[in-house]
């Protein structure tokens, strides 16, 4: 029999261990470890820019600093992760096997939708054992470059951009003043690169580095800003 | 998908763990904490420090010696450098049966997958994805912390996995109840291209700071070095700080508990036949058995 987290109780509101934690991390079991996170991916003219911190926490204890919260589900398809990292890893993992299958029965490359609700069935059918809020971003021949943000609770919404973890209630203002329609390549990625370091400055389990991924058609660029770099923050106040 | 899309009730139970005694456990612990608060029960927790780290020509393991039993020291000299296959190896934190176990169960399916693949040399991102999906498929109930590293084919690899099935990797990393004090040590001591010498020192003090500031942890350092030529080095108990053996020989017993070969005088002795009650072999009838 497989362990079901509905047998558990819930915890009550009222218990200690309850007290101080983050809308995230009460749910996580003891010990879990989370990616208390800033994420964040926006669609440009030509493809798409995701982009992330690198903090993994157990509880107070910084578990990894520099880890890549930007996974790849296909060629031209990645996704940026948040909540428990154990159960993001398996999301991921499943959706890019079944992507890898779909690519060779077809015989073309997976459509961003269609790895977004791939994703979104795993984390709806599954709600109430997982713990996870994904954004899915890429580029694909039919619709170009494009993002779905899929919720705790396993919906999943296409949007011209998208902001997630618990980082991202810093930053909800500045991205929507700051968004515009149809960026540049460029726009997009300094965009994403401004409002992570606000998060990471004001969020405690955001920080580290940043990390993106440029996705278009030509290929993914991977990149990073070390942690003394950041365009605001502790180093440059 | 078996552990997203399987209803509790549905299936008989597939062989290996069960947790039909879940649910009652965590009933147990609510009224426990209804009638005196603050009085949970506590589960067994166990105290290490294991360490791992990338340098220029491989990978260096380390670990402490000690194994506890809540407050107990259960084991002043235990092994905790796990072998998974001839270029990999991994430390274990955690319960001590449960890192035993898993570690085993993995080295046994990378022997096998070598023996049907023909190879000779496994890479560390399988016994990383098998260690994984065995440890998630058990949702953080087999209680093992584990720093797994190797070298194969595409060069030196060090992996951290938690309890619950995440992993990452990393070139340096820590885990344990002393993983705090380890940690401190690397990240003053870390440096990219260090050399072998420097690698091994830095673990070996990495581990004595946890054996020193880590309540949990104690005894003797063990080491590892795995090299990219597939050669490996254990150094078992490469430091023993805490060696009472030189303290034991100085202390001199006196003379007067050596008690020599009839130093108690003999006054009589005799035999005499055991009477009554009771079945003795003389008491037996021996029948043939029938065939």
């Amino acid at each position: 029999m497989s362990y079901n987290a509905a047998m558990i109780p819930r915890q009550n509101p009222l218990d200690d261990a309850y007290a101080g934690k983050s809308a995230e991390t009460r749910h996580l079991k003891p010990g879990e470890l989370s990616t208390g996170t800033t994420i964040m991916a926006i669609s440009f003219s030509s493809g798409v820019v995701l982009c992330a911190d690198s903090r993994v926490s157990t509880g107070s204890y910084v578990a990894n600093r520099a880890s890549d919260k930007i996974s790849q589900l296909h060629d031209h398809i990645w996704c940026c992760r948040s909540g428990s990292a154990a159960d993001t890893q398996a999301l991921t993992d499943y959706v890019r096997h079944y992507l890898a299958q779909l690519a060779v029965e077809t015989g073309r490359p997976p459509e961003v939708k269609v790895a977004a609700h791939l994703m979104r069935r795993l984390c709806y059918e599954n709600k109430d054992h997982l713990m996870a809020g994904v954004i899915v971003g890429g580029w694909d021949p039919v619709s170009g470059g494009s993002v779905y943000n899929i919720p705790l609770g396993g919906a999943c919404i296409s949007m011209p951009f998208a902001i997630g973890g618990s980082g991202s209630t810093y930053i909800y203002g500045l991205v929507d003043s700051e968004f515009k329609e149809n960026m540049t390549r460029d726009e997009a990625l300094a965009l994403c690169k401004k409002a992570v370091s606000h998060a990471m400055a004001r969020d405690g389990s955001s920080g580290g580095i940043i990390r993106t991924c440029v996705v278009t058609e030509e290929g993914n660029v991977k990149g990073y800003i070390s942690g003394n770099t950041l365009p605001y923050g502790p180093a440059g106040w | 998908m078996s552990e997203f899309t399987l209803s509790p009730t549905s299936t008989p139970s597939p062989p290996g763990f069960s947790f039909d005694l879940t649910h009652r456990n965590a009933l147990i612990a609510q009224s426990a904490a209804a009638n005196n608060p603050g009085k949970l029960p506590k589960a067994l927790k166990t105290g290490t420090t294991i360490v791992g780290l990338v340098y220029s020509n491989g990978i260096v393991l380390g670990a402490d010696t000690r194994s506890t039993n809540d407050t107990t020291v259960a084991d002043k000299n235990c092994d905790k450098i796990h072998y998974i296959a001839p270029n990999i190896y991994c430390c274990g934190a955690g319960t001590a049966a449960d890192t035993e176990k898993t570690t085993e169960t993995i080295a046994s399916q990378m022997e096998l997958l070598r023996l049907n693949c023909g190879s000779s040399t496994s890479r560390v991102v399988t016994a990383c994805t098998l260690l994984k999906r065995m440890l998630f498929r058990h949702q953080g109930y087999i209680s093992a912390a584990l720093i797994l590293g190797g070298c194969d084919v595409n060069g030196p690899h060090l992996y951290q996995i938690y309890p619950h099935g995440s992993t990452g990797k990393l070139p340096f990393t820590t885990m344990g109840s002393g993983s705090l004090a380890a940690m401190a040590v690397f990240e003053e001591g870390y440096r990219d291209d260090l050399e072998e010498g420097e690698a091994v020192e830095l673990v070996r003090r990495a581990i004595l700071a946890g054996i020193w500031n880590d309540l949990g942890s104690g005894s003797n350092v063990d080491t590892c070095v795995i090299r990219m030529d597939g050669s490996v080095e254990m150094g078992r108990n490469c430091v023993t700080p805490n060696d009472v053996g030189v303290l034991r020989e100085k202390v001199v017993r006196s003379s007067v508990l050596d008690m020599k070969r009839g130093t108690t005088a003999v006054i009589g002795e005799s035999f005499r036949k055991r009477s009554g009650g009771g079945v003795t072999l003389e008491d037996v009838v021996i029948t043939e058995m029938e065939t």
